[in-house]
């Protein structure tokens, strides 16, 4: 009756078991590997970066005269001689960022002070004019250009894609799949036979090891050929710091999934711990755009560990050691969270 | 091999105030198959949960193998039970062999996968996924996977619910197969028919307490030589009359629908159809059953197992299982 024949390994089978579980169900595919590509396209086209626009001006003059010209045919400047109505209707609009009237004695600009661009037009308008009318600059200077690799949008944003995408698939393919697990009987049925239960719990790592290659790899050759984003460091590393980010989220998710019975306060919880990282972990922006005093407290989520690490990686090439700071954060709530849910963890 | 495989005793399992199980002793022989009968809510799954060391009693003493659980043994004896759960969901996207190699990898020894699922006639479904099975199939999966381990003992809580007539009578086979090599089986059911077939050995639970217990055949002949008479008369009975008969044990009656409990020792068959003539009443549909394990729990509790337990899938093999009221005039 017993056949002391040689079983496949209950770790391989286990993590065979959550592989097959991933890739036979179409949606997930889809909001692993499609959504952030599609996300990626959407944010990419958006921001693009475009060369420096020039400063849109309004000149209200009689055509024809010295400084209008000046204005008019200034490489520098976009301007179109208009009568005084329009002008004023077209500033409001934001159509135009100045009004330079040379109907007086004394040319003035009209502008609104609280948009961005109107300082910068007031400048060049008033160097073009003061040029015209004589100015001799006392130094010459000259202009020396360079584009680094890393400072347009799309640079940022890829690595903040990976870093959320991981948080997604570890928070959503551990806690969740659990408490569905525990929700099905399923986790009942596992504790009456001998499974090791360390196996189990560790099949989930696995997988998502695997997973995770993919993943990152993904996303990093899309940009590469549609944007031409270049992973500055090594690609090891991109994938050993996306490793520690996955089992830091999985630590977290693995707390969540320890004793909740039902999927609708999993839900919840996901969603709870998600939400606010996805705002405040400078995945989309930079955190550095939050007041002063909030910039440690995001520091320590990590979200913003693993964000701040991939970047460091893939826009500075960063070694391992250079983002050991953010690895820290990160192996602090993974560890945290695993050992609190190996304490707390129900199986029914 | 252990003389006996599963005892347990003063048992019980408290939630809040209310006690499911309210005291239970068990000794089941190893190689014997133990039937728990009784309706939902009696407490056989709880008592099940706690053998299989899956749920702590509240009070009690377990041991399978003369092992108690929690004394680090826990992995061994797990090795060697086999168990189906109740409404137990496995790995939706996983195809049906997949199962049984993942379940198989847990144990040390045990059976091939192929030979189970030939066994429970799932070879042509082999390659489908769990999900896409019929609620008979995903049963007969549950029940390989508790097979897979080649277990000593094996717990099975309602194996055959939702199964229809030939399925079952297949994993009967099954079962009677597991046992001739020498296994022990702790059954639950609320189907009278199968722990008759099944069981050597029945224990009746109700409200968590065992209030009867004995093989099919003791607990049948304890409601003495009865015979069951079924029939629908048009016309009205007169009852009391009708009831002062000596051999006359009992009448149910629902509408037009009576069921006669009749005492062989004091009148025959024949005697009631003279009883009937002479009140001109014309019994339409007459039949006669001998008494069954359904008689001794409505003999015991006033209520029909049934009658509590329909399930729209389960087919019931005797027609004097199903519909039937509660009124029970006892003259004993």
């Amino acid at each position: 009756m017993r056949e002391p024949e040689a079983a496949s390994s209950a770790m391989w089978e286990l993590t065979k078991m959550r592989l097959r579980e991933f890739y036979r169900e179409k949606g997930i595919i889809f909001w692993v590997f499609v959504f952030p590509l599609l996300m990626a396209i959407g944010l990419g086209i958006a921001f693009r970066t475009r060369p420096a626009e020039r400063p849109r001006i309004a000149v209200v003059a009689e055509a024809g005269g010295a400084l209008a010209n000046a204005l008019l045919e200034s490489p520098r400047l976009s301007a179109e001689l208009k009568d005084a109505t329009t002008a004023r209707r077209e500033l409001a609009h934001a159509k135009v960022d100045l009004i330079v009237e040379l109907t007086a004695a004394q040319p003035s600009y009209i502008f609104d002070p609280a948009l961005d661009k109107a300082p910068v037009a007031k400048m060049v308008v008033d160097s073009v004019l003061q040029q015209a009318a004589g100015r001799r600059d006392p130094l010459v200077t000259r202009d020396v250009t360079e584009t680094h690799q890393g400072s347009r949008y799309i640079d940022f944003l890829i690595p903040g894609l990976i870093g959320m995408n991981l948080m997604g698939t570890s928070m959503w393919g551990v806690g969740y799949n659990l408490v569905l697990a525990r929700k099905r009987r399923l986790l009942r049925r596992f504790a009456v036979t001998p499974m090791n239960r360390a196996n189990f719990l560790l099949s989930y790592f696995f997988s998502r090891v695997l997973f995770l290659v993919l993943e990152i790899s993904v996303l990093v050759l899309f940009g590469r050929l549609l944007f031409g984003s270049i992973v500055q460091g090594g690609l090891l590393t991109l994938i050993v710091v996306g490793f520690l980010g996955a089992a830091s989220f999985a630590g977290i998710s693995l707390l969540i999934g320890a004793r909740i019975e039902n999927t609708e306060s999993a839900n919840g919880w996901m969603n709870l711990v998600q939400l606010p990282m996805w705002v405040l972990s400078g995945t989309f922006f930079s955190y550095e755009r939050f007041p002063e005093w909030l910039h440690l407290p995001i520091r320590f989520l990590p979200l913003t560990a693993l964000n701040d690490a991939l970047r460091a990686v893939f826009n500075d090439g960063a070694s391992l050691v250079g983002c050991a700071s953010q690895l820290l954060v990160l192996g602090l709530w993974g560890a945290t969270g695993f050992l609190v849910a190996l304490r707390t963890f129900r199986w029914q | 091999m252990e003389q006996v495989a599963i005892s347990c005793r003063n048992l019980r399992k408290r939630y809040g105030q209310k006690a499911a199980v309210d005291g239970i002793d068990l000794t089941v022989p190893a190689g014997s198959c133990q039937g728990l009968l009784g309706p939902n809510g009696a407490g056989k799954t709880t008592t099940v949960e706690m053998l299989e060391g899956l749920s702590d009693p509240t009070e009690g003493a377990i041991e399978l193998f003369g092992v108690a659980w929690k004394t680090g043994q826990d992995q061994r004896l797990r090795e060697r039970i086999g168990v189906q759960l109740q409404e137990t969901q496995l790995a939706d996207k996983l195809h049906v062999d997949e199962v049984l190699t993942l379940f198989r990898s847990f144990y040390p020894s045990g059976r091939r996968p192929e030979e189970l699922l030939e066994l429970l006639d799932l070879t042509e479904h082999r390659h489908q996924q769990y999900c896409r099975l019929s609620g008979g199939q995903k049963q007969r999966v549950a029940v390989a996977c508790a097979l897979v381990g080649s277990p000593d003992l094996l717990f099975l809580d309602e194996p055959t619910t939702g199964l229809d007539p030939r399925a079952r009578q297949a994993l009967w086979g099954v079962v009677t197969d597991f046992r001739a090599k020498g296994g022990t089986v702790l059954l639950t059911t609320h189907y009278m028919e199968e722990a008759a077939a099944l069981c050597d050995d029945i224990a009746i639970l109700d409200h968590g307490k065992v209030i009867a217990r004995g093989t099919p055949r003791e607990l049948v002949d304890g409601l003495g030589d009865v015979q069951f008479l079924d029939f629908e008369l048009a016309t009205e009975l007169n009852e009391a009359q009708f009831s002062a008969a000596p051999f006359v044990r009992g009448i149910n009656r629902k509408g037009k629908r009576y069921r006669l409990t009749l005492d062989r020792s004091l009148g025959s068959l024949r005697q009631v159809l003279e009883f009937l003539e002479a009140q001109a009443a014309v019994p339409i549909g007459l039949s006669a059953h001998q008494a069954t394990l359904d008689d001794v729990f409505m003999r015991l509790t006033g209520r029909e197992l049934s009658a509590e337990t329909i399930d729209a899938s389960g087919p019931k093999a005797d027609p004097a299982n199903s519909g039937k009221s509660n009124n029970e005039s006892n003259h004993a």
